[in-house]
């Protein structure tokens, strides 16, 4: 398989009866996962989902999101690249109490599912911890 | 199981007792008391069908009260809104008029089928049950402690690494570390404090999830020097056949390798499918396969309902859950009465049910 395997899909028809390959990803962001043996997936993704749901359509390896995103498990932890944390934000505190579950927490650390993908974070790299507990 | 503290002799004295009093004998044994369990109590009821119902959690709710309590669900219907314990209490209310009898803090460890057809249920506390039908409805599977990924600690565990604690005195003059930042956590330290030879309390950040009251009363054994606090995360683990010597916790200021002969982590619950696994039911990727007109597996008598079943076209709903308790109460009925017709009623216009009920 392609390791930047796309699966373009939208919730909502187009609006206009023509349709053209650049709406159609209009709404997509591209987002890079690296796993701790270096080996990176890029993905595209809609616009609103979190980085949590973009990993799981895609398969990514290494995030589990065992309670499906409601922040109450920390199985989707991630380290955001440095270059990108301004443009993520910081943990809320809901989130920050989480990671107290999660494992080898540093700077950067975050739950994927608390992420929503925005145009304002196409490019973000994000890398999988080594173990999720 | 939640407590893997080793037997000690008090333990088998409880064992003796609960062998003693017999196996408790009754309809059906529901296993898991989360929404769909509870509500399967209901549709049990309404066909005279009566319910023992078993979890490892200490409170009813599953999932709702565990991960989400607080957080809204929108897909229950004519429930716009409703929290995981709100869900939980109104099931609570309406399955009242039927005295499900709980037991809370126990695991389903053991089930094999009598020669009269019934079976044999045994918990981790040894509690036995004989039941004519049984119900799985465990979720996710049974919510078990997290295992740190540190290397090697499962064959500490039991010995010198614990999830939980059933005699303080099993702890005494040890050096103990506790790890972690919220209830369990600090419980552990204001309770062990006493009788540790250290006690370390470690957490990632000076911030922590516990009740304010208990986190004072730690800060105050950290001025006193009874507690140290080491802001860190452990990283590894220093010991031989079992028993553990040191660990090493990485701090801001580099890694300090501290002395520990008992640790606690405290990294909340996981769920494993556990026990059930064992139980010879046609599993489908680690979940139990049924049909869906009776909702039953493989075995005659054993149903299983909710997130910890499979079928083509299964959602892990609540609301599908409540739909597969109500066929599933149809065919434990003609187990339990083999010899009764059963008449479909609704709740709205028979006085039987109302009287069930006890709105009549």
């Amino acid at each position: 398989m392609p390791a930047n395997l796309i699966i373009p899909f939208r919730s909502q028809p187009p609006k206009s009866g023509l349709f053209s390959l650049k709406d159609a990803y209009a709404t997509m962001t591209k987002i890079t996962f690296i796993q701790p043996d270096g080996e990176s997936q890029t993905v595209e993704a809609e616009n609103g989902l979190t980085v949590m749901e973009a990993a799981k359509l895609n398969d990514i390896a290494g995030i589990e999101a065992e309670c499906g995103g409601a922040c109450a498990c920390a199985t989707c932890h991630v380290y955001v690249d440095e270059a990108w944390r301004d443009k993520t934000g910081k943990a809320a505190d809901m989130e920050e109490d989480m990671l107290d579950f999660a494992f080898d927490v540093r700077e950067g650390s975050r739950l994927c599912c608390q992420i929503k993908i925005t145009d304002a974070l196409d490019g973000l790299v994000v890398r999988v911890p080594a173990k999720q507990f | 199981m939640m407590d893997t503290t080793p037997a000690g002799p008090e333990t088998s004295g409880v064992a003796e007792a609960a062998a003693s009093s017999g196996p408790i004998e009754t309809d059906a044994i529901v296993i898991g008391a989360g929404p769909c369990g509870l509500f399967a109590v209901f549709e049990l009821g309404l066909l005279d069908i009566k319910s023992h119902v078993v979890d490892i959690l200490d409170r009813p709710g599953g999932q709702c009260a565990e991960l989400y309590p607080e957080k809204p669900i929108y897909d229950v219907p004519a429930l716009p809104v409703v929290t995981g314990q709100e869900l939980t209490d109104r099931l609570m209310e309406q399955i009242k008029p039927f005295g499900p009898q709980f037991h809370f803090n126990e695991r389903i460890d053991s089930l094999s089928r009598e020669a009269d057809g019934r079976f044999r249920l045994t918990t981790d506390a040894e509690t036995e049950f004989l039941a004519k039908v049984v119900v799985v409805a465990a979720g996710g599977g049974s919510f078990t402690p997290k295992r740190p990924p540190l290397t090697g600690i499962e064959e500490y565990e039991g010995k010198s690494v614990f999830y939980s604690v059933r005699k303080i005195e099993t702890m005494r003059g040890h050096d103990i570390v506790i790890v972690g930042g919220g209830d369990s956590a600090l419980d552990w330290t204001l309770n062990l404090a006493p009788v540790a030879k250290s006690l370390t309390l470690i957490h990632r950040r000076d911030e922590f999830r516990a009740a304010p009251h208990s986190v004072e009363k730690m800060r105050k054994l950290v001025e006193e020097s009874t507690v140290r606090l080491l802001i860190g995360q452990v990283t590894g683990l220093e010991g031989a056949n079992g028993h553990l010597s040191a660990l090493d916790v990485k701090t801001a200021s580099g890694t300090e390798r501290i002395a520990c002969t008992a640790m606690l982590p405290f990294f909340g619950l996981t769920m494993k499918l556990g026990p059930v696994a064992d139980w010879g039911l046609n599993l489908h990727e680690n979940l139990i396969l049924v049909d869906t007109e009776r909702f039953e597996t493989n075995e005659h008598g054993i149903f299983a309902i909710g997130d910890i079943n499979w079928y083509p076209g299964k959602l892990k709903l609540i609301l599908s859950g409540f739909h597969e308790g109500a066929l599933m109460a149809q065919a434990a009925h003609r187990i339990v009465y083999p010899d009764k017709k059963l008449l479909f009623q609704y709740t709205t216009s028979s006085s039987s049910l109302q009287k069930k009920l006890g709105v009549k």
